[in-house]
């Protein structure tokens, strides 16, 4: 073989160990470092559980809708609380026994959805999606791409007011737990 | 992709730049001992991208620093990996540092035109030192709050402006979430910031000045890339391994309990790297502490600062030498010395173990209970059975024993005047106290004036001559006294012992006759000695330690314990959880208790 092909290729060789070693040094910090920032991806929201709000002695007979916050145990990261808000309802007499619960995040964007007792409806402040009093939308250039979410309720020993709380992701067309 | 790169090497002229970086001349050749400042430039660089990340979980105030680190050391996927390699790597730039100054200054790389390219380093040194100091904070655990506690009181002797400058450090006048959100400033935004800005300089003035050749030269001139790339990069795979090495070994970076400005945390300790400091104080005694703090270490970092200079002569950059090898070697022995010193102390070995007791434990609490927002501190604060052992050491220990100990594993000063309080309650213990070779011995009534009542009396005289029988049935009574207890140890084997049980209570009342001078579930006036109704339960053990002078207990006979609660020594809390330990009553998770079946 001739030297210098010999040479060539150590010098080869050489510049490829170096840039091998040199960038794989670096590869353990940054794939620490890109777990912790990718963590949150596989953190749940809180699962669904029902939580009492209120009494519905406490609703009007005529279907007006009532805001209620919900107090229940919310953990956030490190920090576990209990019978603290983490979020707030409408609810609403359909029946004399039957309620009807609506979440009050807009399902547009998030915001907090207003109910306007003189028409009878709902309206996000934010980018003006309206929904009817049963919570569908009701207009047809409603930003929003589905109804205000409506949550599963139950009436306890005759007079307490439960609903299974839950948020769903903003923006799409069907409900999805956050 | 050729086209791409033109096109932005006209834009930016980035193909010179390259070329300029790797073609640096070698002169004489690749060598090992060149490698050092590369070294320490990439484990900044580890820092910054760790240090970066870490950012993104951490939360500086004195109620959530500890919690985001617990959280990112157990809760976040690669947390105690990333925590691990930023610790470690930090402890790796400190070793780093010494081996670049040691070997700039023995190659004589210091020495004129390249004066200031020293300052630079030197400058650097200092910085990342301040870097280690405010980082050792940051997770706000006992460990780093009471050696940084005393770091910035260290300050505060400082002549002239030492108050106001420890204040101005610590964000006012005491420890809070002002001194965590000024030390996180200062670690990952001041002190890097500046960094950067003199390793340019740094960097910038080797380029300038060149490679300080090693005489003799080994080899022809090479460049450095790619020849002195590969040894650099070598010699960084080394420093990773070790640093992955000591995260595997270490299990991540340790973390102790929450910062508790409340209790006494004796195992304070400044890392290892800072450990020649805390010794050297040792031998500076009141009033002098400002010449081994500050005067002693100034006069050493001017002379450091002024080697460029002596560097000059012949014999001035033999002194460099010795200057530095006497400083490290010096560093190095009172590192020794402080290791050595704590290792000698009990004191030190038990707070240790407090300490790691206590860093388990409310690792457990808040897998348990999740932490409180007021803080993880609190969990330990209510937690029996890290607080019950405190408590008994330091309110019970002058007459009692724990296992033969004051509970945290010292022997107290005083002699054992009082009974050993270990399993109190249990059929174990009860059944010692009834049994003639131990009632009189210090672990029972020996010690006090009780070593000549009737109960001693008793037990050595009437229990000592019982018959087969009669011992059966005082086992009974055992069992059934204990039950009165209802520890958590026994309930399985009182609930299988039921009708022993009810018959030893029979017995108690009846043959046996302990009723003759105590009471048994009912009010006895005339009982002489403690009421045995529901002994050893938790009410129980409240009251009796609240007042055992009360006439339920030992009446105007007690002798010397305190009451506790009526002389306001301590409060319903604290008693509550002396209680709570005594009985073995505290959480544990259900697959330890299993385990320990």
């Amino acid at each position: 073989m001739d030297p210098t092909e010999n040479e060539g290729r150590r010098d080869f060789l050489k510049k490829a160990c170096a840039a091998c070693i040199g960038g794989a040094v670096m590869i353990p910090p940054i794939a620490a470092g890109v777990a912790v920032l990718l963590d949150p991806i596989r953190k749940k929201g809180a699962a669904g559980d029902f939580v009492q709000v209120g009494f519905l002695s406490a609703l009007p007979d005529d279907g007006t809708p009532r805001k209620f916050t919900v107090l229940t145990t919310r953990e956030d990261a490190w920090n576990k609380m209990t019978n603290v808000p983490v979020g707030a309802v409408y609810l609403r007499r359909v029946a004399p026994d039957k309620v009807q619960a609506l979440n009050v995040v807009c399902p547009h964007a998030g915001c907090f959805v207003d109910f306007m007792p003189d028409r009878s409806s709902y309206l996000c402040p934010c980018h003006d999606s309206t929904f009817a009093i049963d919570g569908k939308i009701n207009d047809r250039k409603s930003p929003a791409s589905r109804g205000m979410d409506e949550l599963e309720t139950q009436i306890r020993n005759g007079n307490e007011l439960w609903v299974k709380f839950q948020n769903f992701l903003a923006g799409a067309p069907e409900k999805i737990p956050a | 992709m050729k086209s791409f790169l033109n096109w932005l090497d006209s834009r930016t002229g980035c193909k010179k730049l390259l070329h300029e970086a790797l073609y640096e001349k070698v002169p004489g050749g690749a060598r090992w001992r060149y490698v050092w400042g590369s070294t320490l430039t990439f484990a900044l660089a580890v820092q910054f991208i760790t240090g970066l990340f870490l950012w993104l979980a951490y939360n500086p105030s004195s109620q959530t620093a500890w919690e985001s680190v617990y959280y990112i050391q157990n809760h976040m996927t690669g947390g105690a990996w990333l925590r691990g390699i930023h610790h470690f790597t930090a402890q790796a730039m400190n070793v780093l540092l010494v081996l670049h100054l040691m070997q700039v200054v023995i190659d004589g790389a210091y020495k004129a035109p390249r004066e200031v390219n020293f300052w630079f380093g030197f400058v650097l040194l200092l910085l990342v030192m301040a870097l280690s100091l405010t980082g050792y904070l940051l997770p706000w655990d006992q460990k780093g709050f009471w050696a940084t506690k005393v770091a910035t009181n260290i300050v505060a002797i400082t002549p002239l402006i030492g108050p106001q400058l420890q204040k101005l450090i610590i964000g006012g006048a005491d420890y809070g979430h002002h001194t965590l959100s000024r030390f996180f400033a200062l670690h990952a935004g001041f002190l890097p910031g500046l960094i950067v800005v003199l390793l340019a300089g740094h960097i910038y003035l080797f380029r300038r000045h060149g490679l300080t050749v090693k005489e003799p030269r080994r080899g022809p001139d090479t460049y450095f890339w790619p020849d002195q790339v590969l040894k650099d990069a070598v010699a960084c795979l080394v420093v990773l391994a070790t640093v992955l090495f000591l995260v595997i070994a270490g299990k991540g970076a340790e973390l102790g309990g929450p910062a508790d400005p409340t209790e006494p945390y004796s195992a304070a300790r400044p890392e290892w790297y800072f450990l020649f400091l805390f010794q050297f104080l040792k031998y500076f005694h009141g009033g002098t502490e400002v010449w081994g703090a500050i005067v002693i270490p100034t006069l050493v970092l001017i002379v450091m600062c002024l080697m460029p200079f002596f560097g000059k002569w012949r014999l001035g950059h033999r002194f460099n030498i010795w200057f530095l090898g006497v400083l490290f070697i010096g560093v190095a022995y009172l590192t020794v010395l402080a290791v050595a010193d704590d290792r000698r102390k009990p004191s030190y070995r038990v707070a240790k173990e407090a300490a790691e007791r206590e860093a388990e434990r409310v690792k457990v609490l808040a897998a348990a209970h999740g932490i409180p927002t007021s803080g993880a501190v609190n969990l330990l604060r209510e937690d029996a059975f890290v607080q019950g052992p405190k408590l008994f050491a330091r309110n019970c220990a002058s007459c009692h024993r724990y296992d033969g100990n004051d509970a945290l594993g010292l022997t107290p000063k005083d002699p054992q005047s009082a009974s050993d309080l270990k399993g109190f309650g249990s059929r174990e213990w009860i059944a010692r106290l009834l049994d003639p070779a131990h009632v009189a011995s210090t672990n029972y009534f020996g010690g006090t004036k009780f070593a000549r009542g009737k109960m001693v009396k008793f037990v050595t005289k009437d229990v000592a001559a019982y018959t087969p029988q009669q011992k059966e049935q005082l086992h009974k009574v055992v069992m059934a006294l204990s039950a009165e207890a209802k520890l958590k140890s026994q309930a399985s084997s009182d609930a299988k012992d039921a009708s022993e049980i009810a018959t030893g209570r029979e017995l108690i009342r009846g043959d046996i006759n302990c009723v003759e001078c105590h009471a048994f579930g009912k009010p006895d006036e005339d009982a002489a000695g403690p009421d045995l109704t529901d002994y050893g339960s938790r009410e129980w053990l409240i009251s009796f330690i609240s007042n055992p002078a009360h006439p339920k207990f030992y009446g105007k006979r007690n002798d010397r314990m305190p009451r506790f609660a009526e002389e306001k020594i301590l409060d319903a809390k604290a008693i509550g959880l002396i209680a709570d330990w005594l009985r073995g009553d505290w959480y544990e998770p259900a697959a330890t208790v299993s385990v320990a079946r």
